[in-house]
Parts: structure tokens; C-alpha cells; sequence
């Protein structure tokens, strides 16, 4: 997913540039005394692991192999914050160095690639490790889930801003079907390999695990993974993530997506010039009464609602990992 | 990612582009590749110039053409997605070579081509002409935030170090006949990956400690030689302010 | 005059409980070479991290030269005393060796010429001043060496302490690395399970061992024990009575 110069338009580079610059920065300040104090060796070091992490190329089926991308599993391993500003340094030393995606791509492929699957990961692996007990199959269970669904979700966002910041006239919904489909599968490898890391780690030096902070030793020796209905549900609420977020841009306006997609993607970049077909334009001159903009905020409001509502729930379940009776 | 080595990405050579500084020679290739991302796909003479001006200064720095295409061979993928885009594409149809396809899809495909082939290049001579470690320096002279550029640093000093103990781990598993056909194989892939990562947190420790043991107190202390001078940004900016000219002329004509 | 180090009654456990050091007691005198030798696990890592204050005493007392190891002068005793790690790549994290040798003497607040004055000197020392411009990674294994060693003079110690200096050097690094060792006119701890190295270059040695020194005197006396290197799991690959293949 290293898009190259020129994939997306230019006002969606700056736009996802600003987002990105914003939130690494964000993570930079909540990073700030870790990274100060102890662990500026430590973190380039593990940045050099992801990196070489995603040098390793595994069998997914049939012929086709998959490389670890890392986002959620730097999360869970070195916390969000510390997660994202690693992933963030190897994606623009990867542009920079080794002309691995484009240098003016750099916002979009951030967004993708780092900010997403590190929080977004780590959302959900929040998510689960609320669903499953408190062991440490449980948080093995967690991060196969969270790195399966960060995956898809950076796919989610890919095709988001194809929507935006398309240069050629191929329509939302096909990007969309074909980017979430193929990573739907790739995103299983993603999984697999997080959590087996994960595993690694909490059999040699579960204290370096961030995401399992809260363990005691007793915790961590019960390597029984989640009963197979906790794993269920667990698998039915990421599911039903995923198609919530799906649902929200097919049923948000069907026909409008179309003409969204033509008239960003087709008709403005075949004939407008740069900066009139750009959101940036767009938001000057149209603001929220654009159809792009509008559709785009029902699907971030929809999303944020499923994810409200999915908290509630999880909130509701009594924690599995909490069994003995105090 | 293939080229993990850094030793594959430069060229040693001795002209004025490998002498710049590293911090020029940075904002240089990055406003050459927006002037370039900005131009109208229709201006396909403003790509050829692009093309042209690249190529001059690729030559100078004695930068090989068959290192650049070996290069250039890592955006294949999108390429591939590129030449996709004219049979998937809605719109007009036009008949090449027999076949139907979208006329605005083609030009779609030409605008990802171009662009993304210019970027990677500029990229490419920018990485072959300026030695790593420079080049993070230069990132840090360009005022990205120090804790970054650290970061960076240590990452691409440690990480062929590490790249090559996955390797050898690798390798040994293949020595013993480990040979995975799916994803329910990958078990002794992920060991590995998390024995690495414990070294790794590990080696960062120990690096922590050596650093200490010679005064470290938190921040890095700033060993930079004097930055690039005024003739540095003038012969680098000559680069984009070309790139700059062809994309107005481009966007005022089309 | 006080010794350059004293230890005296270290103790030492690590948060995991595991106890390293229980009661060490040596010093070192001014210009001497000491071998501090032992088996894995005796401790000797976790002494020397002791002996330039990154790791802290639970109990004992260390003193370098006059000034006793606090959390108040932990600047002045790592300029004082300059310790080479035992993996130079642990040593070596700049992207070059130069900046690598800068490192120290830049944390001290040099700058500009005395700054590269340092670093040329240092490497000089050494024998490494052509490794300047390169890539730590790319080293062989006794330039890497060489260079930590730089890195570590560049900030101008007093004493000098090694871990394990001789380890994954092959005969012809380990004979240079010696030769340089003997031109340095500082006090020097060596660190190692290398008796040859030792005999070679340490009148005196002490002899760690489950966290305690078990032996101190001078090493050729020490290393004709077959019953005391026994004993502490150390062994001279070649025996010293005169039927040793000549050296
Ligand atoms: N970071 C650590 N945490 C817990 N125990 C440690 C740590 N480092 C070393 N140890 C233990 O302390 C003892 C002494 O270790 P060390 O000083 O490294 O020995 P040596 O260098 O003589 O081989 C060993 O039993 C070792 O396992
Ligand atoms: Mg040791």
C-alpha cells in the first residue's frame, strides 16, 4: 500500500498530509516523557524490527504470500502513542530511502499505513481485551483480531480517499469492494502473525508487552486462548464492525455515491484544473453543502455511532477474565 | 523491499549533486516532485521536460541509467493497478488496438505512470547521491522534530543488523527442511519475529546503557557541521525552480 | 592517596529478584591493569555496569578516586571512568564512527575544534583514524573494537574498564587489541573469562565468582591453580607447569 507521487490528487495529499503531520504530532507530545527519558535507542531499534518485520514474507494459500505491514502489533507492543511514531518514522524513511512509496504521498500513506492501523488497531484491541478474559490467550486472541481489522481498516480508508482525491474514473464502490475484499484475506495473515508474535513475546518477556500491562503472573501462565463462544462473539462483533462501516457508505446514498465519484474522481480532474477539483476547493467554495462532504461525514458519524454502541455493549458484558468472585 | 541494504541505494561518486548538502539537495527533490504532482496530466510535454531536466542532472551526478530502471522496478505494483485503470474505468469509450476502453481511464492510467515514475526517480537520485546517514541529517537541518530524526537514525543504523539475524534465522529454519505452503504453517515465522523483537528491545536497553555511560542526559547532542551554505540552495533549487516553470507554464496553458 | 576504584561490600540484586552481587570488595591502584575474571553468570557484567554508575548499589560503597558513586555526581564518574561494552554494536549507534567518538565528549559540553581535536586525538590512539567516515556495521570485528575504544577515550577517563574486550575477535585482532591495551597509560579493569588474555597483560587478578571475589593476587599464581580455576569453572587451555607448547 505504498502509493506512489501523483495516486491521489494533490488536495487530498495536503489535506491527509495535515491530518497525519497533526496526529504524529499529537503522538509525539503523549510520547514525549517515555521517549525523553529512556527509550529514543529503544524505539529507532524496534523501528529497525518493523521494518525488517515487514522484509519477511509468509505463505497466506495457494502460491500467494503476504508481508507484515505491523501497525497494530507496534501498537500493542510499544503502547499507541510510541507504536505510531515508530511506524510513522519507518513509512517516511521507507519513502525517502528507498523511494518505497511517494514522498508527496506521504500523507495519505501515513494515514494508511501508521496512524490508522496503530490507533485504529489498538481501538480494537482495546475492544477485545475487554471481550476476552484477562489472560494471556486472551490478549493473543486480542491482537490476531486487532490485526486482522486494522488491515481492513486501512483498506477502508484507502478507498475513502480514493473518493476524494481520484485521478482516474474508477468508480468509489469498486475501489472499495476490491480494496476491502483482497484485505480481508491479506488482513487474516496480518492476524495470524501478530498474534503468534505476541505469543512469543509473553512466553520469553511478557514485561515488555505494553498492551498486557495489566497482567499478573497468574494471568499470564493461563495460555488457554478464549472459549470457542467468546471467540464467537468476539468474531461477530469484529465482523459486524466492519460491515457497519461498509453499510454506512452503500446505504448512505447509492446514487449520489456514483455522481460523487464521477464528478471528483472523472469530470473535475478531466477538466477543471488542480486546485478547483480539489477538497480544499471544494470546502472553500461549496463547504458542507458539498455531496462528497456530506456523505463523508454520514460515514464517520455512522461509523463513530457503531462504535458508541458497540463500547455500550461491551461495557454491559461482564469481563470473562474477571472470574474469581472477590 | 528487495533492497534492504543500504550500500544498494548509493552510488559512489565524486560530482557537485553527491556534494550538496543533504538539506538542499532534500527540499530540492521534494519541491521538483509537487511541481510534478501538481501539473496537469494533459501537459504531456511538461512530463517529457520533467523527464529531460531529470535526466540531466541524474547524468551529472554520474547516476547509472541501468541502476535507475533496476530502481525503478519497485513500483511495478502500482504500475500494474495503472494499466487496470483503462478496462475498469467509466466514461467514454475509445478502441486501442482493437479493444474498448475508457478514454478517461487512459489518462488516468498516463497520470499515475508519469507520476509516479518522475517521484520514485527524483527519490531515487536524491537516495543514490546522498549517503543515508546524511540524509536523515538533513531532515533534521529541515526542522523535522529531533525525536523523529533520531529515531530514524537508530532505525537504519540498526537495521541491517537485525534485517541479516532474520535472515540467518530464516535460513536455518530452511536447513532444517522448513518449507510453509499456507498460513497455518507460520508459527516458527512468528517465533522468530518475536524472539527478534525481545532482542531488539533488548539491544535498545543495552544501547540506552552504553549511552549513558558516556554522559547522555535525554537529548542528543548536536554534532552537525555547519549547514548548507547559500550556493548549496542556489545550484539544488535550480532543480525545482525548473520543475516549478513547467508546471505554471502547464497549469496557465492547458 | 586513595585508589582510583575501591569497591567495597557491593551488593546488588535485579528488580527479578535474581541476586548478582554479594559483597565484593577490591580496589585498583593508580596505573595498574587488573583482570577481574570469573565464569557466565559470576556477575562480571553487572560490576562493571556498577563501576560507572548505571547500575546503583543496594548496599556497599564504590569510590573513584576520591569521589564516592552518588546520584549526584554520576557526570563526573562516567568522565571519569570510561567503559567498553562487551558487543561493540552496542557501543557503536551513530551513523558514523566519527560522530560516535564526538558522542561523549559532545555530551560534556564540547564543541568545535576542541570537539574534533578529541575525536582526532582519540582515534589516533587507537589506530583508527582511517575508520572515521565509515559505517559502524560494516566493520570487521577488530576495527569495531578499535573504535569503542575510541568513543570511550575521546571523553578522556582515568580508568578504563572492559567487558569481555577480546570476545569475537579472531588471534591476529586479539594481538593488536593487546598491543594497543599495553600503550594506554590509564588504569585499566578487564573484564573476562580470557585467561591467556589476562596472564598476558594483568599482573593481578581477582576472581568472581556466584557474586563474591574468591581469590586476588597476582595472576600467574592464580592461573597455576588447577584446583582454584576448577573450582570457579575457569580453565587455561594450555597448562602453565613447562609443558605448555611454547609462547
Ligand atoms: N537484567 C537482568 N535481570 C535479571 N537478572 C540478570 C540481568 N542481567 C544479568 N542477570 C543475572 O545476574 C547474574 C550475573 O549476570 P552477569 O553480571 O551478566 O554475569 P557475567 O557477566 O559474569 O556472565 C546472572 O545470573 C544473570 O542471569
Ligand atoms: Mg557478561
Amino acid at each position: 500500500m505504498h502509493a506512489p507521487d501523483g495516486f491521489l490528487n494533490a488536495g487530498t495529499a495536503v489535506v491527509t498530509g495535515a491530518l497525519s503531520a497533526g496526529t504524529v504530532g499529537a503522538a509525539l507530545r503523549q510520547a514525549k516523557h517515555y521517549l525523553q527519558h529512556r527509550q529514543v535507542p529503544l524505539a529507532g531499534i524496534t523501528a529497525a524490527f518493523v521494518f525488517a518485520a515487514q522484509m519477511f514474507n509468509f505463505p497466506i494459500a495457494a502460491g500467494t504470500t503476504g508481508h507484515l505491514l505491523g501497525g497494530a502489533l507496534a501498537a500493542i507492543l510499544l503502547g499507541p502513542h510510541v507504536g505510531a511514531v515508530v511506524i510513522t518514522v519507518v513509512v517516511v524513511v521507507q519513502a525517502l530511502v528507498f523511494a518505497d512509496g511517494g514522498l508527496t504521498a506521504l500523507g495519505y500513506n501515513l494515514l494508511n499505513m501508521a496512524v490508522i492501523p496503530a490507533y485504529g488497531g489498538y481501538a480494537v484491541f482495546k475492544l477485545f481485551r475487554r471481550l476476552l478474559p484477562a489472560t494471556s490467550g486472551g490478549v493473543v486472541a486480542a491482537t490476531g483480531l486487532a490485526g486482522w481489522v486494522s488491515v481492513v481498516l486501512s483498506s477502508m480508508a484507502f478507498s475513502i480517499e480514493w473518493l476524494f482525491g481520484a485521478t482516474a474514473p474508477v468508480s468509489f464502490t469498486r475501489v472499495f469492494a476490491a480494496m476491502v475484499g483482497v484485505h480481508l484475506l491479506i488482513g487474516t495473515g496480518e492476524g495470524v502473525i501478530s498474534a503468534l508474535t505476541v505469543g512469543t513475546v509473553l512466553a520469553s518477556r511478557p514485561d515488555l508487552i505494553a498492551g498486557a500491562a495489566d497482567l499478573d503472573a497468574g494471568q499470564i501462565e493461563d495460555t488457554r486462548g478464549p472459549r470457542a463462544p467468546t471467540l464467537l462473539i468476539a468474531g461477530v462483533v469484529a465482523a459486524l464492525f466492519l460491515a457497519s462501516v461498509v453499510s454506512q457508505f452503500a446505504f448512505a446514498d447509492p446514487d449520489g455515491l456514483e455522481r460523487v465519484a464521477q464528478e471528483t474522481g472523472f469530470a473535475a480532474s478531466g477538466e477543471e484544473h488542480l486546485l478547483s477539483d480539489s477538497v480544499f476547493a471544494d470546502y472553500a467554495t461549496a463547504g458542507i453543502e458539498n455531496e462528497t462532504v456530506s456523505l463523508a461525514i454520514a460515514g464517520v458519524a455512522g461509523t463513530l455511532i457503531v462504535l458508541a454502541v458497540g463500547w455500550g455493549l461491551l461495557l454491559g458484558v461482564k469481563r470473562p477474565g474477571r472470574r474469581s468472585a472477590v | 523491499m528487495g533492497a534492504g541494504h543500504a550500500h544498494a541505494l548509493y552510488v559512489h561518486e565524486h560530482s557537485a549533486v553527491h556534494r550538496l548538502a543533504p538539506e538542499a539537495k532534500l527540499a530540492a527533490a521534494l519541491s521538483f516532485i509537487a511541481a510534478v504532482a501538481v501539473t496537469p496530466r494533459e501537459a504531456v510535454w511538461a512530463f517529457g521536460l520533467y523527464a529531460l531536466v531529470l535526466a540531466l542532472v541524474l547524468a551529472a551526478a554520474r547516476v547509472p541509467p541501468r541502476f535507475l530502471f533496476l530502481r525503478l522496478l519497485g513500483i511495478l505494483p502500482f504500475v500494474a493497478f495503472a494499466f487496470l485503470i483503462p478496462f475498469v474505468a467509466t466514461g467514454d469509450r475509445v478502441e486501442v488496438l482493437g479493444i474498448e476502453v475508457s478514454g478517461e481511464g487512459l489518462w488516468g492510467a498516463w497520470n499515475i505512470l508519469a507520476k509516479a515514475t518522475l517521484g520514485a526517480a527524483t527519490s531515487i537520485g536524491l537516495a543514490a547521491t546522498t549517503e543515508v546517514p546524511k540524509l536523515i541529517e538533513g531532515l533534521g537541518a529541515l526542522k523535522v522534530p529531533a525525536v523523529l530524526v533520531s529515531i530514524a537514525a537508530f532505525m537504519i543504523r540498526y537495521l541491517e543488523l537485525i534485517a541479516e539475524e532474520l535472515g540467518r534465522m530464516r535460513m536455518a529454519m530452511a536447513a532444517r527442511g522448513y518449507d510453509p505452503h499456507w498460513l497455518g504453517q507460520v508459527k516458527p515465522i512468528a517465533a522468530a519475529a518475536g524472539a527478534m523483537f525481545v532482542r531488539s528491545y533488548e539491544r535498545g536497553e543495552r544501547v540506552h546503557s552504553a549511552m549513558l555511560a558516556r554522559g547522555y542526559s535525554g537529548v542528543m547532542p548536536v554534532l552537525r557541521p555547519a549547514g548548507a551554505g547559500w550556493f548549496d540552495w542556489l545550484l539544488a533549487m535550480t532543480l525545482p525552480l525548473t520543475g516549478v516553470v513547467i508546471a505554471a507554464v502547464a497549469l496557465v496553458v492547458t | 592517596m586513595s585508589h582510583p576504584v575501591s569497591v567495597a561490600d557491593l551488593h546488588f540484586a535485579y528488580p527479578d529478584g535474581r541476586q548478582a552481587l554479594s559483597g565484593v570488595t577490591f580496589s585498583v591502584g593508580k596505573g595498574e591493569r587488573l583482570a577481574v575474571l570469573g565464569p557466565n553468570g559470576a556477575g562480571k557484567t553487572t560490576l562493571a555496569l556498577h563501576l560507572n554508575g548505571l547500575l546503583r548499589a543496594a548496599r556497599g560503597t564504590i569510590r573513584i578516586g576520591d569521589l564516592e558513586v552518588t546520584d549526584d555526581n554520576l557526570v563526573e564518574i562516567r568522565r571519569r571512568v570510561g567503559l567498553v561494552f562487551q558487543d561493540p554494536d552496542d557501543q557503536l549507534f551513530m551513523p558514523t564512527v566519527a560522530e560516535d567518538v564526538a558522542f561523549g565528549p559532545a555530551n560534556l559540553g564540547l564543541e568545535g575544534d576542541e570537539l574534533e581535536g578529541r575525536v582526532d586525538e582519540a582515534l589516533a590512539a587507537v589506530e583508527a583514524t582511517n575508520l572515521r567516515q565509515r559505517v559502524p556495521h560494516h566493520l570487521s570485528g577488530g576495527e569495531k573494537r578499535r573504535a569503542s575504544l575510541a568513543t570511550v577515550l575521546a571523553m578522556d577517563p582515568g580508568v578504563l574498564v572492559f567487558d569481555e574486550p577480546a570476545s569475537g575477535l579472531d588471534p591476529a585482532g586479539r594481538r593488536e587489541l593487546m598491543e594497543t591495551l599495553v600503550g594506554l597509560p590509564v588504569t585499566q579493569v578487564l573484564i573476562t573469562h580470557d585467561l591467556p588474555l589476562a596472564l598476558e597483560l594483568c599482573p593481578r587478578s581477582v576472581i568472581l565468582d556466584e557474586g563474591r571475589v574468591s581469590a586476588d593476587g597476582p595472576t600467574a599464581g592464580l592461573l597455576g591453580d588447577d584446583e582454584l580455576l576448577a573450582r570457579h569453572r575457569l580453565e587455561m587451555p594450555y597448562r602453565l607447569d613447562g609443558r605448555k607448547s611454547g609462547r
